[in-house]
């Protein structure tokens, strides 16, 4: 009997990269398909496209840096960052911002900054930022709840691919809330925004699969949609009273997307549990902030890249106390 | 000390020593106005006029300022000049002197010029620290000039827009539309737009000097196989 000399620790975590990666994927399943029934197919056009620029890009800038190419590929990491742009994007955005946005993501945002676990922001947002500030016209076209699931796949990719099929288009509720239109029922659903509910109920659920597998820990959501809520009840819309603002707000645009998908992210969020509950209350509080005050009728993308900026500063002040030592830097 | 040859200055200001890329100074103009080639151009040739005239005079005040008191004798002058490039824009061409604003005045605490006064001009005759200062900002000038026609191309599709404004009416036929329907990518004109073309510029410099190096060390002769190193100690003369 051959005996192993294994040293400590001998419980091994079964989560790898890979895994962690291939889980996240499987979270985001709910919210995809909430966006399918409620946008159409567009939304799995720019999935795929997204998917495969991204995998393409991170494959060529690999070999280019002279790393393995497949080893990287297979941890799967380019394909939630493309899957979580290609969620963000709106569902009929030309091809071609989509590949944009999939490039800087990759090629930028996450390769230039030295690959995976090196990148000081989240890349999907922060492609998602480039594109929204340098193509406000393709990015704030969304398509209008439940007018355009009649699209088939292929009507969808004919108007991804060549502009030839017209989708229909309306503001969101984040938007006709800011500009003062929108009506109940159409506009404003009984949660939040009308049809953007369901898409936020869906990513809740597969965010607590998330929580409940272990891939991260509650401090950051939960600091995120509490700080949210009391800012929003704190300073409720002028159209709704403090309760429907509060779930207004916590039901539309990309809430539960960004508690869930976005602020956890292992690489460029606070690490400490200290540090995730104050990334989470700011951003929060930025998100509203921007939504209510700002300029921008939804706000996740650029609360997230101004946070990711400061997690090193909070989690420098938010060190735990080792075992046995009285302060935290002693 | 003996200055160093025109042609190892030349060499030095265009690509060596290149105060943008690779000293990178005066990056505050660098990233502020590169929007199109002709605010770059413009704020090229004023440091360009700056740079030269303030290493001429450093040069020439050399013997007569102490070490104590060299540096606000510097900023003096340098100041004296950006006033004259100032006055001269306003007359000449007032629209771009109000696009570039307060980036002309702060040509004074360019740290670029500062740097060539303290570095070059105040410990070489007077045509040799001229000349420095002509080919620094010259390459200042050129990267300047590439940066904008990067952000002007991948911004608006255009390139040489608004030449007239630095050229006179004449110019105004010299842009080039690429493209008619270009929706325009705005976060090239934007500042983040700037640093990431300069971040891209220095990485290019970068491989081609890697590369020159390469080739560099692959023309040195190698040694021959099982031939030993001769020590050689002191020196012949």
């Amino acid at each position: 009997m051959a005996l192993l000399n294994v040293t400590s620790p001998h419980a091994h975590g079964p989560l790898s990269t890979a895994t962690v990666m291939q889980l996240v994927l499987l979270a985001t399943v709910p919210g995809i398909a909430a966006l399918v029934w409620i946008f159409g197919a567009g939304v799995l056009v720019n999935l795929a496209i997204s998917a495969a620029v991204s995998l393409a890009c991170e494959a060529a800038i690999l070999k280019v840096r002279g790393r393995p190419v497949g080893f990287y590929l297979k941890d799967y990491s380019a394909l939630v960052t493309a899957i979580l742009l290609g969620i963000a994007l709106p569902p009929y955005a030309p091809w071609w911002v989509v590949a944009i946005g999939a490039c800087f993501a990759i090629g930028v945002a996450k390769q230039l900054y030295g690959g995976l676990g090196y990148n000081p922001f989240n890349p999907a947002m922060a492609a998602y930022v480039v594109l929204l500030i340098s193509l406000p016209v393709q990015m704030t076209q969304w398509g209008a709840p439940f007018s355009n699931p009649a699209m088939g796949l292929g009507d969808a990719l004919a108007s991804n691919l060549f502009g030839s099929v017209d989708a229909v288009t309306s503001a969101t509720p984040l938007d006709a809330l800011k500009q003062g239109i929108g009506e109940a029922g159409q506009t404003f659903g009984s949660l939040g925004g009308f049809g953007w509910e369901w898409i936020n109920l869906a990513f809740l659920a597969g965010g607590l699969y998330l929580l409940w597998r272990g891939i991260f820990t509650w401090h950051a959501p939960i600091s995120m949609l509490i700080a949210l809520a009391v800012m929003a009840f704190l300073f409720p819309n002028e159209a709704q009273g403090r309760i429907h603002s509060v779930l207004f707000h916590l039901f539309s645009g990309a809430t539960m997307f960004g508690a869930f998908f976005i602020i956890t992210d292992p690489v460029s969020s606070a690490t400490t549990p200290r540090g995730k509950i104050v990334f989470g209350a700011l951003i929060g509080v930025l998100i509203y902030a921007i939504r209510h005050w700002g300029n921008y009728p939804d706000a996740v993308a650029f609360a997230v890249m101004l946070l990711n900026l400061a997690a090193p500063f909070i989690d420098q002040y938010t060190q735990p106390r080792t075992f046995g030592h009285r302060g935290a830097r002693s | 000390m003996s200055s160093p040859s025109y042609s190892e200055l030349t060499l030095n200001g265009l690509w060596k020593n290149n105060p943008a890329l690779v000293q990178l100074l005066g990056l505050c103009p660098l990233l502020a106005v590169t929007g199109s080639v002709v605010n770059a151009l413009g704020l090229g040739l004023a440091t360009i006029f700056v740079l030269t005239l303030s290493n001429s005079a450093v040069s020439l005040i050399r013997h007569f300022v102490t070490d104590a008191i060299r540096l606000p004798a510097f900023v003096m002058i340098i100041a004296s000049f950006t006033a004259c490039i100032e006055l001269l824009m306003k007359a000449y061409a007032y629209e771009l002197y109000q696009i570039l604003g307060i980036f002309i005045p702060l040509i004074v605490t360019n740290c670029s010029i500062l740097g060539r006064a303290d570095a070059f001009a105040c410990k070489n005759p007077v045509l040799p620290a001229a000349y420095d200062g002509l080919i620094m900002g010259m390459g200042f000038a050129l990267v300047l000039v590439v940066i904008g026609g990067l952000r002007e191309v991948i911004g608006s599709a255009t390139l040489f827009d608004n030449m007239q404004l630095l050229f006179g009416a004449g110019a105004e036929s010299w842009k080039i539309v690429l493209s008619e329907d270009y929706p325009g990518f705005l976060v090239a004109i934007l500042p983040p737009g700037a640093f990431l073309v300069v971040g891209f510029i220095i990485a290019a410099k970068n491989v081609v000097d890697a590369e020159l190096k390469r080739r560099a060390d692959a023309r040195r002769e190698k040694p021959v196989p099982g031939a030993q190193r001769a020590r050689v100690t002191g020196h012949i003369s």
